[in-house]
């Protein structure tokens, strides 16, 4: 770039900056400063007028380096990042100060200081400004393959809509069936329209699309990457069946069955029938195939058994069948993982393991949907109790949340058990009764038409009638405010609906984030129902909150439109502020490779690299390279060094300096938001905008202090909300390491530290920096000699 | 003749008084039934302890007349069930305390036989006798 030539604007905001800051003085001072060529002041730098001056001089004048001394970026950086376009500068070769909410309207009251502090402010400025370079925007391909998680009806709604418009899906599902809870219940409320003969023509398009891959008895093991390119692996368990060849595949002749001498639970049926331990997941099951449980079956056992591979006509049993591992790449995936049912002993009043009469809403639809054979599998007697709420709305357990679904599944499963067996005497124990969706009024209504009784009161607990196994049931009427207690023949609890635990793995591999009930977090509640915080993820159905069907499905198709307007996109752009390495520092030490929670480095040819596709920008392998080798787009570490200085240059040897490293999201906010409200804090402080706590090196803090920091604040996100979970642990090693140096030469290592802020922690900030700045007046003030010897 | 409440700032001081004296926020109340199914001794008391719980929302000083306070052996069962995290013993116990502030006397010890004495749970009877109160 030759020259550097810089170009300094500061402006008045109609007074708002000027009003306070004394920018003549500002003017003069920045003037002197090495490499500057131009200052000018204008009363709204933002408007048409002010970027025309700016263009105009950079032209003129041949500026290479452009300060723009106003508000916060994050309202204008956009703005003035287009006029460096139209001036034919590149935008990362403009530094944004802020003298408006970090300054003027933080410190109204104090002019005088403000002015000095508008001084170190663009000091620094022009002090990064002259260490920038120019960067471009890097473009990345996209392709249209998607991975879906989860083959429940939301899961298989979303592949369906990707697949028939053209992508290529992977629908990974850890059950040997897809269909989820949906394909197990009997009939669906309020239209009682039988769950199995909606949802088998969906499975079975899934299973036949041209663009779907369907992985079943299959889980993620392995995700590499972030925002819209993901190496995906996925571990498919055996089923001890060799797949269809030709005319050799297993012509379901259920000889095997009728041979294997094991017998277990059948799952599907919520275990109220058994099975063989070679078996049909159901009679809907998709795919429409024999597997062996090898944690029943008694070849795994013991090796006592190979009946079935004797009897198979088609000799497709394969006992050496192993788990296989299979690799692809999406650009997008969508979420689906479901629900689970809350664990009835979570509530052991309600004696379900040790009651047999007692049982959950899912065993209740197996029951139900066999109720009309002749026996029943599982026969209900004459008086039945359902008690609602059961691990729902209970903040004994921890669970505030409303489960959405029982109310009504209740009232579905009572009204089709009276439909089918009018004799049956049937009672619903509620708290509220909530029938709040489309229809769901109307059908409350008419299960009480049918006759069921609905009393308002839930059930304390249970007993058994020993003699009778009938069950107990102790509740309070609570509109008659009497006690009842009267024995049911059957006792159904409207188990809520909790997190599904095998979602925990996909958050922790995909890094999402979950709220405070527990399931997945959408972006935004109402304006991103279906985003998360990663880009190119997604999701839908269950796995983000308690919802029925037709919820589902709609979230489902909302998630398949919005990996449409994703990937239509064609390529996306990838923020060139991003780490890098110095290769002829590097000494290929490989500490940085294990740093990347994202796994962006890889060595090449004895070297760190840094695949740009993959880096997400949080910096925290710099703090892991012992050589400074690693470096961040315009946040190098010289661009650091030089704007601490510029910041500290001018202290007095008596006035305290607070240095706050800010996190661009939350933490810069604060002070952003403190500003707009005119709430003041301690003038000493010097806030400076970086990428993410983890980016601070110990060498940069320490650095701070050697020039002049009396105290020093890595201020970043929760975790829990962060962009970069991990920043915190990354800042705190940096700051320990730096603690331990500066302890060395005598001074307090309590003068560093961590702090998490969300960006509405206004009054959290200003009780810290106040605070600081009067702990720091306690502590003896560091000499100029400790200074120079760190 | 069914009854009439007034709500008015009696009955809102009459909340606020039982509410200071136990910390819990009796407008959380579900009214769900739980503490009253299961509690040992409802089919003593003439309102049952969700009744109690209404009764104290509501601000109605009546409540001072029932029997249940006194019935309650603060067993806790309630308490450790209610899915509002109310301690509802603990507003059995505020209700004592205001009529015992009132030297208002429960119980007569020296008027219970000892055949009484004897067949009386002993938790009854410590309940009874200004159990955890001031
Ligand atoms: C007793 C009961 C009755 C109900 N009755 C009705 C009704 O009548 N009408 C109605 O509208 N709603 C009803 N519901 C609600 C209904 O079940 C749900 O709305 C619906 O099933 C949600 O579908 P889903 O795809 O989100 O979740 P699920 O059906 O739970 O599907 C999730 C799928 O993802 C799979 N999975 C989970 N984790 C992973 C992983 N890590 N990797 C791969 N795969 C994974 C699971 O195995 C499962 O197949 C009822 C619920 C219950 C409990
Ligand atoms: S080998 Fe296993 S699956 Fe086959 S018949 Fe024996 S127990 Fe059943
Ligand atoms: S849907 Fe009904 S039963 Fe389920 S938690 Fe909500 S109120 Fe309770
Ligand atoms: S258990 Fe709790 S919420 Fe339910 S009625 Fe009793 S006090 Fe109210
Ligand atoms: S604490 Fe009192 S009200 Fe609660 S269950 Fe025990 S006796 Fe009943």
């Amino acid at each position: 770039m030759g020259e550097k030539k810089i170009g300094v604007f500061l402006c008045q905001c109609g007074g708002n900056i000027s009003k306070t800051i004394d920018l003549d003085a500002v003017s003069q001072y920045v003037e002197t400063r090495e490499d500057v060529d131009v200052v000018k002041i204008h009363s709204n730098m933002c408007s048409g007028a002010g970027q025309k001056m700016i263009i105009e001089e950079a032209k003129e004048k041949g500026l290479n380096r452009i300060v723009i001394a106003s508000c916060s970026p994050h309202f204008h950086e956009k703005t003035f990042k287009g006029t460096m376009e139209k001036a034919g500068l590149n935008p990362f070769v403009l530094e944004l100060v802020n003298l408006r909410e970090h300054c003027s309207w933080a410190h109204k009251d104090q002019p005088e200081i403000a002015t000095e502090k508008a001084k170190d402010l663009v000091n620094a400025g022009v002090n990064k400004v002259r260490e920038d370079y120019e960067l471009a925007k890097k473009k990345i391909q996209m392709g249209n393959r998607v991975l879906v998680i989860g083959g429940g009806i939301a899961g298989i709604q979303a592949a369906l809509d990707l697949a028939d418009t053209g992508n290529q899906v992977y629908l990974v599902e850890k059950e040997p069936t897809i269909g989820g809870k949906m394909a197990i219940l009997t009939k669906t409320f309020p239209t009682e329209d039988c769950s199995a003969c909606i949802i088998s023509p969906k499975m079975a398009a899934a299973q036949d699309h041209p663009n779907i891959t369907l992985l079943t008895n299959s889980e993620i093991v392995r995700t590499v990457g972030h925002r819209l390119l993901f190496d995906i692996t996925v571990e498919k368990k055996p089923r001890y069946i060799k797949p269809e060849i030709d005319m050799d595949q297993c012509l379901i002749c259920e000889q095997c069955v009728q041979e294997c001498p094991v017998s277990a639970p059948n799952k599907w049926e919520q275990g109220i029938m058994q099975r063989k331990a070679i078996y049909i997941p159901a009679a809907l099951a998709i795919p429409f195939n024999y597997l062996i449980d090898d944690t029943v079956c008694l070849h795994f056992k013991d090796g006592s058994c190979n009946k079935c591979e004797t009897v198979c006509p088609q000799q497709v049993i394969d006992f050496s069948q192993k788990p296989e591992r299979i690799q692809f790449i999406v650009d997008s995936i969508i979420v689906a993982t479901g629900y689970d049912s809350v664990e009835p002993s979570e509530k052991p009043m309600f004696g379900y393991d040790k009651f047999q009469n007692v049982v959950t809403g899912l065993e209740m639809e197996r029951i139900v949907d066999h109720i009309t054979e002749n026996p029943p599998p599982r026969p209900v007697g004459k008086r039945i109790a359902f008690i609602q709420c059961v691990g729902s709305r209970d903040e004994q357990i921890g669970r505030e949340y409303c489960s959405r679904v029982c109310c009504m599944y209740s009232v579905k499963l009572a009204s089709l058990l009276k439909q089918a067996k009018p004799d049956k005497d049937i009672y619903i124990f509620y708290t509220d009764l909530r029938a709040f969706g489309k229809g769901f009024e109307e059908y409350y209504k008419r299960a009480q038409d049918l006759g069921i009784k609905f009393i308002r009161g839930k059930a304390a607990e249970l007993y058994e009638n020993h003699e009778n196994k009938k069950v107990v049931l102790k509740a309070e009427d609570t509109l008659s405010r009497q006690i009842i207690e009267s024995e049911f023949d059957l006792v159904v609890l409207a188990m809520g609906l909790k997190p599904n635990d095998s979602t925990e793995k996909i958050v922790n591999f995909l890094k999402l984030t979950k709220s405070s009930d527990g399931f997945l977090q959408e972006a935004h509640p109402k304006y991103k129902p279906v985003d998360t915080n990663i880009e190119g993820v997604f999701i839908c159905g269950t796995a983000q909150g308690p919802k029925d069907i037709p919820d589902t499905v709609a979230q489902a198709s909302a998630a398949a439109a919005r990996v449409m307007v994703t990937l239509a996109q064609k390529e996306f752009d990838v923020d060139p502020q991003l780490a890098f390495v110095h290769t002829d520092i590097c000494d290929g030490c490989q500490k940085c490779i294990n740093a990347c929670p994202k796994n962006a480095i890889v060595m090449k040819d004895g070297k760190a690299e840094v695949v740009e596709a993959l880096c997400i920008g949080c910096g925290a392998c710099i703090a892991a390279c012992p050589v400074e080798a690693l470096d961040f787009h315009n946040s190098t570490n010289l661009q650091m060094y030089r704007t601490v200085d510029g910041i500290l240059e001018e202290k007095n040897p008596e006035e305290n300096r607070l240095v706050i490293f800010a996190d661009n999201t939350c933490t810069y906010r604060v002070a952003d938001a403190l500003g707009i409200r005119k709430m003041k804090y301690d003038i000493d402080a010097r806030i400076i905008r970086v990428p993410s706590s983890a980016r601070i090196t110990t060498n940069l803090i320490v650095h701070a202090v050697k020039m002049g920091a009396d105290a020093v604040v890595l201020g970043d996100c929760p975790a829990a909300s962060s962009q970069f979970p991990w920043s915190r642990e990354v800042a705190e090693k940096s700051i320990a390491a730096a603690a331990a140096i500066l302890e060395n030469e005598g001074i307090e290592g309590k003068r560093i530290y961590f702090e998490e802020f969300t960006a509405g922690d206004l009054v959290k900030f200003t009780t810290l920096v106040n605070g600081l700045g009067a702990q720091v007046k306690q502590f003896t003030r560091i000499t100029e000699q400790q200074r120079k010897d760190i | 003749m069914a009854k009439k409440i007034k709500l008015d700032d009696k009955t809102q001081a009459f909340q606020k008084l039982v509410e200071d004296l136990c910390g819990q926020n009796t407008a959380k109340c579900d009214q769900c039934g739980t503490c009253s199914g299961g509690c040992p001794f409802v089919e003593d008391m003439d309102i049952t302890p969700a009744e109690l719980m209404r009764k104290v929302m509501l601000g109605q000083e009546d409540v001072l007349e029932s029997e249940t306070m006194w019935i309650c052996a603060t067993c806790n069962t309630c308490t450790v069930r209610c899915p509002r995290k109310l301690d509802v013993s603990k507003i059995a116990e505020a209700l004592r305390q205001i009529r015992l502030r009132n030297e208002i006397d429960q119980l007569d010890i020296g008027k219970i036989s000892r055949e009484e004495i004897k067949e009386l749970p002993q938790i009854a009877l410590i309940a009874a006798l200004r159990k955890l109160s001031s």
